[in-house]
């Protein structure tokens, strides 16, 4: 039987990818940041994943607007990052877990949802960066890859109520999965940021602290909202809420919070950490 | 605990509303801005980078850009750029070529300067303490 040890959920700033390439997270502008990382690292070594869902968005480096998927995931045995325009160095390729991604895709589709499906697919910093932080000295991932990207990008977005849904039905999908693996979920992006407009610069602490509390205890307060509502709220890029919203709804059983951090500014935006412990229902 | 309304419908509001200062970039926008993000989106390639860098008019023909996307570029105006239909996820690729942070294009676009534009960032630390 396979076991959902919990959900890592943490903002993907690219600048954190530069300031990691850069070893500057002692500095007092990052410290504050990276400060969150270690009571993760922690909890990871007690929880032991050997794969990682993740629910990420895709920045422009896999998917153009010739085809956008609002929901992709990935069914390939390794996945690679790229050069994203900026020339960066590149991020350590990924090992997949194709027959646990067509598990997912198989109980997606069952469940009446209708995923992009992709063996060949990049994975851009949104999902990159997430693992750096959280597997800083690794030679190679720890963990073997799912991704699952949402569309952010281009409106209309799913509801939040959908991508609530699409997580809960990964859960289950993941929960009637009979290896012995440990899995971890991860929702990247966020907290509130806004790169694009007059209102370029917005940060929405209160409504941040708001989404801390509730996406444990109560998500589906969350899925109420619709996406422009999120937007309103936590500016344009803050809709990568999405991606925390589907992950929490993969945490099937008793969450439990284990940590969080929330520090402002990291580039443009409120960035976040928090962990959230899944503790499987005991059958009866 | 979830409240018992969290099984019911999402309350239906209109698909599109205004946003102050806030570009969406819906399926009319994406129509329009479709020369200009695939420019970007090009820019992905290190050789495409170059090759604007070299002939920005010759690199701007190839990808059929509208006068308007072409103003926009040649005057580095951002938001002219968002009213011609780009996206920002994909002018951040250009704006690199630009040598330009995403606290640059923030100001540009406010109005501000980046100094004041990072120290209004900066600001919201004292929201969190």
């Amino acid at each position: 039987m396979s076991t959902i040890v919990g959900g890592i959920f943490t903002s993907h700033v690219p600048a954190i990818g530069a300031a990691i390439a850069k070893g500057v997270q002692q500095e007092p502008y990052w410290k504050p940041f990276f400060d969150g990382f270690p009571p993760v690292h922690r909890w990871l070594e007690q929880a032991k994943p050997d794969v990682a869902v993740v629910f990420y968005n895709d920045h422009g480096l896999n998917f153009f607007l010739d085809k956008m998927p609002t929901f992709a995931v990935g069914a390939a045995p390794r996945y690679e990052n790229a050069d994203e325009g900026w020339g960066l160095p590149l991020f350590k390729p990924f090992e997949g877990a194709p027959d646990l991604s067509w598990h997912i895709i198989d109980h997606l589709v069952g469940s009446d949802f209708d995923p992009t499906t992709c063996q060949q697919m990049l994975v851009d910093h949104s999902l990159a960066i997430p693992f750096e932080l959280c597997w800083p000295e690794a030679a190679a991932w720890p963990v073997k890859l799912v991704p699952i990207a949402i569309n952010t990008v281009q409106h209309p977005l799913p509801s939040p109520r959908r991508c609530l849904a699409l997580g809960r039905a990964v859960g289950a999908a993941l929960e009637s999965w009979d290896g012995p693996e440990r899995i971890v979920i991860l929702g990247t992006g966020g907290l509130s940021h806004q790169l694009d407009g007059e209102r370029a610069g917005f940060i929405n602490t209160a409504y941040d602290r708001h989404c801390l509390d509730t996406l444990g205890p109560d998500p589906d307060t969350l899925a109420r909202q619709d996406a422009l509502d999120i937007i309103e709220q936590a500016g344009s890029q803050g809709v990568e809420l999405l991606n925390w919203i589907a992950a929490r709804g993969a945490l099937t059983g008793r969450v439990e919070e284990v940590t969080r951090n929330y520090h402002v500014p990291i580039s443009n935006t409120a960035a976040a950490t928090m962990v959230l412990a899944n503790e499987a229902p005991v059958p009866a | 605990m979830t409240s018992p309304a969290a099984s019911g419908p999402a309350p239906r509001r209109p698909l599109s509303r205004t946003i102050p200062g806030t570009p969406i970039f819906d399926g009319a926008a994406a129509t329009q801005g479709y020369a200009l993000n695939a420019m970007c989106f090009s820019f992905n390639d290190p050789a495409n980078r170059e090759a604007f860098r070299a002939d920005e008019d010759a690199y701007c023909d190839r990808f059929d850009l509208t006068p308007q996307q072409r103003r926009a570029v040649k005057d580095r105006d951002i938001l002219g750029m968002i009213a011609a239909g780009g996206n920002i996820y994909y002018l951040a690729k250009l704006a690199g070529i630009f040598g330009l942070s995403v606290q640059d294009v923030g100001a540009a676009q406010t109005g501000m300067s980046v100094e004041a534009f990072k120290a209004a960032l900066l600001a919201h630390q004292e929201e969190t303490a």
